[in-house]
């Protein structure tokens, strides 16, 4: 039993890490909100000067605002049904026992490990590329015009990074999760009659709904901020077609320097996080209870 | 109808033989238990007749018709996991149901069976829980109304009362050699318990080693065993065994008295001489485990109480008629 003495102990202890932390969120909340009430542009120096919900309205009122939210949501949905889509059967495949599958994993796991700009350089200029790519010299193989992935689907090209990025995290969390499954189950199910087919849906799907969940919860969180692959490659563009909420904000902070704009921004995007999450939690988060 | 044989079946994992050749008769309607110590190969063979894998070598006759190549599900058999292997997230409707809704029968039918099978366990109560709502012995009885809903030929048991606490045991042990009898159905029960084996079989197989060592009824095992590993392994205490001169006289290498064919006597002249090392008083039974010098340890078995103590001096006279003779080898010497 914890007693006053212990309890007390246990606080004065957790203070500097608690306070810190504190201090470490709250510093950058604070200042981001002080900017977003002022006239505040790098090109002006000087000049600053309170303006009230002004930047607010600027950032909403904006074209790309809209087309922005809906990039995002159309990268973070597709990369998400992309990674589960595609990370079930690989999960599935990895958990059979084939020679060198160590090898295989270890394989399966490594664009995990590449860092975003890296990988968006090799995809653009090694890969997509419409002269040197390897994808424009196999459409040419089968006499096909090469695709300019960049130019004619923009957002389909970032996406395909992001979720090559994305999928052996996915793999991962489904792989364990399948290796968590009882075996006694499987072979029950087997005795009980059942395919493969129907194994995988009545058994291992349910199964799989707790992991599918995490991987939702933990990839949304990241993919609302993707920006270097999108930095790397398109640069928001063209025109506005790859722009997602991250990119505008540093469009408006490092393009156009306006910094009170930049700041209303970003306290937008920490709202749109919020719903998101709200969302989820509401949709996906039953999952989660025990 | 549910009549199982085996017939020189093997079974080794690479270069491990697990199963070395076993040769079985399981009469239809009849419960066999294997028993044996971890590792004799007593949950493989049951595997094997389920068709959880594949044999080596050597046939699985069910009903005559040899299966080694059918899949589990069209053996026509059913298996209780050790660790129940109830699907968690379906309620013990659908748990019990699956295998009927694999089979493709109709959701008035399905349902019609798993409440007669949910009737005959007292879960009717409980149809619409998840698993995780349940006891270890309701979990137990659903396990065993999977089993049972889909009428098979036999049912095969693998350790299934092993999770449970002693007093959940004994009470399940009868209920399901009740359900068997009631059902007619041909059971086998793996088990490392004896006193399972004991109780529940109509038929015991003692396996050793991937050997079966001898089949048989529990009395036989118990009265005549065939070699030292099912005497010593069948009955609780332990025989005692007793080599050298005292076997040599009766024409063995090893004599085996059981601890309740000693006749406990204080102070007596004749027999094994010793002093009590340990006494156990029971209430209904009275284990003296005594130090008979040159014999060795011996352990007798008294029923009802007997107020004898640690450091007293007592004789123990085996009776002539219940001394197992056995030979160099192990095997069992008959009159």
């Amino acid at each position: 039993m914890a007693t006053r003495q212990t309890q007390l102990l246990a606080r004065s202890l957790l203070t500097p890490a608690v306070g810190l932390l504190f201090i470490w969120m709250i510093v950058p909340l604070a200042l981001t909100l002080y900017f977003s009430t002022l006239h505040y542009s790098l090109l002006d120096p000087g000049s600053e000067s309170f303006v009230g919900l002004e930047n607010f309205r600027y950032f909403l009122t904006d074209p790309a605002f809209l087309a922005s939210l809906q990039n995002t949501l159309v990268l973070v949905g597709s990369v998400l049904a992309l990674t589960i889509l595609l990370g079930i059967p690989l999960a599935l495949l990895m958990d059979q026992p084939v020679i060198g599958r160590n090898f295989v994993r270890l394989m399966v796991i490594a664009p995990f490990f590449v860092m975003p700009t890296v990988s968006a350089l090799v995809w653009k200029n090694l890969l997509m590329h419409p002269v040197s790519g390897l994808f424009a010299w196999l459409a040419q193989l089968v006499g096909l015009t090469p695709v300019d992935w960049f130019n004619d689907v923009p957002l389909f090209a970032v996406i395909l990074i992001v979720t090559w990025q994305w999928l052996p995290f996915a793999t991962l969390i489904l792989l364990t999760a399948l290796q968590s499954l009882d075996e006694e189950q499987k072979e029950a199910a087997e005795m009980d009659g059942a395919s493969a087919v129907s194994t995988f849906i009545y058994i291992t799907l349910p199964h799989l709904a707790r992991p599918i969940t995490v991987v939702i919860l933990i990839e949304t969180i990241f993919l609302l901020t993707v920006f270097a692959e999108i930095y790397v490659t398109t640069g928001g563009g063209p025109g506005l077609s790859t722009t997602n909420i991250a990119f505008l904000i540093y469009s408006q902070a490092l393009i156009q320097f306006d910094v009170g704009s930049a700041s209303a921004g970003g306290l937008v995007a920490v709202v749109i996080a919020n719903i998101v999450a709200f969302f989820l939690v509401r949709i996906v988060g039953r999952n989660l209870e025990a | 109808m549910g009549q199982i044989t085996l017939q020189g079946v093997q079974k080794s994992f690479g270069p491990v033989h697990i199963i070395k050749g076993a040769d079985l008769e399981i009469a239809d309607g009849s419960f066999v238990v294997f028993v044996g110590p971890s590792g004799c190969g007593k949950t493989t063979l049951l595997r094997l007749i389920a068709g959880l894998e594949d044999v080596s070598g050597g046939k699985i006759l069910i009903d005559g018709k040899n299966v080694v190549d059918t899949p589990p599900a069209k053996r026509g058999l059913s298996m209780v996991f050790q660790s129940y292997a109830l699907y968690p997230h379906m309620s013990v409707r659908g748990n019990i149901g699956f295998g009927l809704k694999m089979a493709g029968l109709s959701k008035d039918e399905t349902n019609r069976k798993v409440e007669a099978a949910a009737a005959t366990l007292n879960l009717t109560p409980y149809l619409d829980r998840k698993p995780r709502e349940l006891s270890g012995g309701q979990r137990q009885r659903v396990a065993i109304g999977r089993a049972i809903v889909r009428e098979p030929k036999a049912f095969l048991f693998d350790e299934p009362l092993s999770n449970l606490d002693a007093a959940l045991r004994v009470q399940m042990r009868i209920e399901v050699t009740r359900l068997q009898k009631q059902l007619g159905t041909t059971a086998i029960y793996v088990t490392h318990d004896q006193v399972e084996a004991m109780t529940m079989a109509d038929k015991i197989v003692v396996l050793n080693g991937g050997k079966i060592e001898q089949y048989g009824s529990p009395l036989d095992l118990y009265e005549k065993p065939a070699n030292l590993f099912v005497a010593g392994f069948i009955g609780s205490p332990k025989m005692n065994f007793v080599t050298g001169e005292n076997a040599l006289q009766r024409g063995a290498a090893t004599i085996g008295v059981r601890p309740e064919h000693l006749k406990i006597e204080r102070d007596g002249a004749g027999g094994w001489q010793g002093t009590i090392a340990v006494a156990e008083h029971l209430g209904s039974d009275t284990f003296l485990y005594v130090d008979a010098g040159p014999v060795g340890m011996l352990t007798a078995r008294y029923i009802g109480e007997l107020s004898l103590h640690a450091g007293d001096h007592v004789s123990l006279l085996p009776d002539p008629a219940r001394i197992h003779r056995f030979d160099q080898s192990g095997n069992a010497l008959r009159h």
